[in-house]
C-alpha cells in the first residue's frame, strides 16, 4: 500500500466547492421544484448545486495521490483586522454617526500591518476622517448623520 | 450617414461640460488607483464603482465608469514599467520589455510608447465600435430567451478557456458564482431563496458589495501575505519624447497590436489578455533583432501596450449589443448598469440612444484625456508609487466602507463585503480565479430567467435550444471551444503561456 497522499490545496478546495454545493442543494429541496415546463423557484439551483457538488467531487479525486505545491504564507494579520473593519463601519455608521466611525473603522484597517506604527495610524485615520467628512458628507451630500445618537453631544 | 449621426450625438452627449468633468475625473481616479502596486483595473474598477453611483445620471455615471477603466488600465502599465509590477495579467506583458527599457535608463520613452500605443488603439478600436455595434444589435433584436440562454452558455464557457489553472476548477467557480447569483426573490413566485431568513438579502446579494469584496479586499489581503520593500527604480522620469528612430521601431508594431487586439477583443471571456501576448510573440517572430526582446525590444512595449487596449476597447461590443460580458470589468459594467435601472442588451441602443454613443465617443475622449494628461502628469505618479502599501490600505478600505454602503444605505451589504473578501481570498489561496465566479453571478439570473421562459414557450421541451438554428450554433460554439480547451495539446500550450505569464 502506498501511503495516502492528497494535494492539500486541490483537497481544501474540492471540499470548499462540496460545501457550497450541498447547502445549496439541501436549501433547494425546501423549495418548490416543479416540473421541466413549469419550473419552481428550486429546479435551477437544485441543478446547479449537484453540478457543483459532482465538480468538486472531480476536483477531489485529481488531487488523490498527488503532491501539490505548499499553499504559501496565509494572511492571518491581514484578516483579523481588515475583514472586521467593513462589519464594524455598517455597525456603528447610524449610532455613532460618520465621523466617529470612519475614523475607528480606518485605524481598525491599520494594524492589519506590521509595519504600522501607532502614531502613524491615528494621524492617517485622522487625516483621512477629514477629507471623507468633507468630499462624501459635504461635497457629495451623502444622507450620513455626521454624529449620531449613541454619543452625548 | 447613420455612422456620422450617430457619431455625432455620441460626441454631443459626451462633451457637454458636467460629462466631459465626470470622464475626467473617471480618468484620473482611474489612474490614481490604477498606477498603485498591485492594483489592477478590475479591483480598481470595483473599488471606485461606488462612488459613480452618486452621480444620479446614468449616462454621466457610465462615461465616468469608463474613464476609470482607461485610466486603471494606463496605470497599470505605468506601474509594471516603471518597478516590474503588473497589477494585472494584460500589463505583465509590458513588463517584460518595459522595465528593461526603464532599467536602460529609457523608462521616459518606454512610458510615452505606451501612451501613444494605446492612444492609436484606442481610436482605431473606438471606431471600430461605431461600425459594428449596431448590425449585431440588429442581429441581437432577433434573439428569444433560447438564444439568449445559449449565448450566456458561449460567455461563460468562453470565460473558463481565458481563466488561469484548472478548467474543472474554473467551471466550478462559473456554477457557484450563478448559485450565488440567484440568491434573492424568486421573480416567479415571490419566494425567498437562500436569504437565511435574513431579510435585507431578498434583493439577492449586493453587486457591488460582492465585487469590491472578491477582487478589492482578496487583493488586499494577497498584498499583505509579505509585505516586503518595493524598490521604485526610476526616482525621476525624464526624455518623455521618444526619438526619430523610436517612432520608427513603433508605428509597425503598433499597427498589427490594434489589429491583433481589436480582433481578439471582441471573443468573450476576456480578449485582453489574450490579445497582449498574441502581439508580442507576434512581434518576436517577425522581428529582425528577436534577441533584443526581453531586454528593452521597443515593439515588445509597443505591439502589446496597443493591442491591451484595443481588445479593452472592442470588448464593449458585445457588452453594449448583447448584454454579455467579455470579461469580468465588463460584469461590472453590466452591473452597474442594472443598478442605474437599465437593462442591458440590444435594446440599450434603441432606447437609450445617447447613452449608448455618449459611451462609445467617451471612450476616445478618456484616451485622448488619458495621453494629454498623463504625460506631464507623470512625476505625480511616479511619487505615488513612493507611498508605502501600509498607508494605502487603510484608505481603500474606507473609501470601500462608504462606498458600498452608500449604494443602499444597507449595513447587511458591508457583512457581505466581509464574507466576500474572504471568500475571494480563500479562494485565490486555493488556486481559483475569481472573474468566472463574478461573470457567474451577473448571468445567475439572466440565465435562469431565460431558461425557464424557453421551457414555458416550448412546454417543457429541452430541445428548442438545438432546434432554433441560432440557439443551435450559439451552443455548438460554446461545445467547441470546451472541446478546444480540454484537448491535450491545447491545454499543454495554455500552461505554458500562463507559466510564461508568472
Amino acid at each position: 500500500m502506498k501511503p495516502f497522499a492528497i494535494d492539500r490545496t486541490n483537497g481544501l478546495c474540492a471540499a470548499l466547492f462540496i460545501f457550497f454545493g450541498a447547502f445549496f442543494a439541501i436549501q433547494s429541496l425546501g423549495l418548490e421544484i416543479g416540473t421541466a415546463f413549469r419550473m419552481g423557484p428550486g429546479y435551477f439551483p437544485l441543478v446547479l448545486a449537484i453540478v457543483l457538488i459532482v465538480l468538486g467531487a472531480i476536483i477531489l479525486v485529481q488531487a488523490v495521490r498527488v503532491e501539490g505545491e505548499p499553499i504559501g504564507p496565509i494572511a492571518w494579520r491581514g484578516m483579523l483586522f481588515i475583514l472586521p473593519a467593513p462589519i464594524f463601519f455598517g455597525l456603528t455608521v447610524r449610532g455613532l454617526g460618520f465621523v466617529p466611525s470612519i475614523f475607528l473603522t480606518a485605524l481598525i484597517a491599520s494594524f492589519a500591518s506590521a509595519r504600522m506604527k501607532p502614531l502613524t495610524a491615528l494621524v492617517l485615520s485622522a487625516g483621512l476622517t477629514l477629507f471623507s467628512v468633507l468630499v462624501f458628507s459635504y461635497a457629495l451630500g451623502l444622507p450620513f448623520q455626521r454624529f449620531g445618537p449613541w454619543l452625548p453631544l | 450617414m447613420d455612422l456620422l449621426k450617430n457619431l455625432e450625438l455620441g460626441f454631443s452627449t459626451a462633451t457637454t461640460p458636467a460629462n466631459l468633468g465626470f470622464c475626467l475625473i473617471g480618468v484620473l481616479l482611474g489612474t490614481l488607483i490604477g498606477v498603485l502596486p498591485g492594483i489592477g483595473a478590475t479591483a480598481t474598477i470595483a473599488m471606485l464603482l461606488p462612488i459613480t453611483f452618486q452621480i444620479g445620471d446614468p449616462v454621466s455615471s457610465l462615461i465616468m465608469l469608463a474613464g476609470i477603466y482607461y485610466g486603471a488600465q494606463y496605470g497599470g502599465s505605468t506601474t509594471a514599467i516603471l518597478i516590474n509590477m503588473p497589477g494585472e495579467s494584460s500589463s505583465a506583458v509590458t513588463a517584460i520589455d518595459g522595465y528593461q527599457m526603464a532599467k536602460n535608463g529609457r523608462a521616459g520613452a518606454a512610458l510615452a510608447i505606451a501612451a501613444i500605443g494605446s492612444f492609436f488603439a484606442g481610436t482605431v478600436s473606438t471606431f471600430l465600435v461605431a461600425v459594428f455595434a449596431p448590425p449585431l444589435t440588429a442581429i441581437a433584436l432577433q434573439f428569444g430567451a433560447a438564444e439568449y440562454f445559449s449565448l450566456m452558455i458561449v460567455g461563460l464557457v468562453s470565460s473558463i478557456a481565458l481563466a488561469h489553472g484548472s478548467i474543472v476548477k474554473a467551471l466550478a467557480m462559473v456554477v457557484l458564482g450563478l448559485l450565488l447569483g440567484i440568491v434573492g426573490t424568486d421573480i416567479y413566485t415571490g419566494t425567498p431563496r437562500f436569504t437565511l431568513g435574513i431579510r435585507e438579502y431578498a434583493d439577492g446579494l449586493n453587486f457591488v458589495a460582492v465585487a469590491v469584496g472578491v477582487f478589492g479586499v482578496a487583493e488586499i489581503l494577497r498584498n499583505l501575505e509579505n509585505e516586503h520593500e518595493r524598490s521604485v527604480l526610476i526616482k525621476k522620469v525624464f526624455g518623455l519624447m521618444p526619438t526619430r528612430d523610436d517612432f520608427k521601431a513603433m508605428a509597425a508594431p503598433i499597427v498589427r497590436g490594434t489589429i491583433i487586439g481589436s480582433a481578439l477583443g471582441i471573443l468573450p471571456g476576456g480578449g485582453a489578455v489574450l490579445a497582449a501576448f498574441a502581439s508580442y510573440t507576434v512581434e518576436k517572430r517577425v522581428s529582425k533583432h528577436p534577441e533584443e526582446f526581453g531586454k528593452g525590444a521597443i515593439a515588445g512595449v509597443a505591439g502589446p501596450e496597443s493591442a491591451n487596449n484595443a481588445g479593452a476597447q472592442t470588448s464593449f461590443i458585445p457588452m453594449l449589443t448583447l448584454g454579455i460580458p467579455a470579461n469580468p470589468v465588463m460584469a461590472l459594467m453590466i452591473g452597474a448598469m442594472i443598478i442605474q435601472g437599465i437593462v442591458p442588451g440590444p435594446n440599450v441602443a434603441i432606447e437609450q440612444p445617447a447613452l449608448f454613443w455618449g459611451i462609445i465617443a467617451s471612450m476616445w475622449i478618456g484616451n485622448l484625456m488619458l495621453i494629454v494628461l498623463n504625460l506631464p502628469l507623470i512625476g505625480l505618479w511616479v511619487k505615488l508609487l513612493t507611498i508605502p502599501y501600509y498607508v494605502l490600505f487603510p484608505i481603500i478600505m474606507a473609501f470601500c466602507s462608504i462606498g458600498v454602503y452608500s449604494v443602499n444605505t444597507n449595513a447587511f451589504d458591508l457583512h457581505a463585503v466581509a464574507f466576500f473578501g474572504l471568500l475571494g481570498y480563500v479562494l485565490t489561496k486555493l488556486r481559483c480565479e475569481p472573474a468566472p465566479l463574478l461573470l457567474g453571478f451577473v448571468l445567475g439570473p439572466l440565465l435562469e430567467e431565460n431558461l425557464r421562459r424557453a421551457m414555458i414557450l416550448s412546454r417543457g421541451d429541452p430541445s428548442t435550444f438545438v432546434t432554433r438554428p441560432i440557439s443551435a450554433g450559439l451552443l455548438l460554439v460554446a461545445l467547441a471551444v470546451l472541446v478546444v480547451v480540454f484537448l491535450p495539446s491545447v491545454k499543454k500550450k495554455r500552461e505554458e503561456v500562463f507559466v510564461e505569464e508568472n
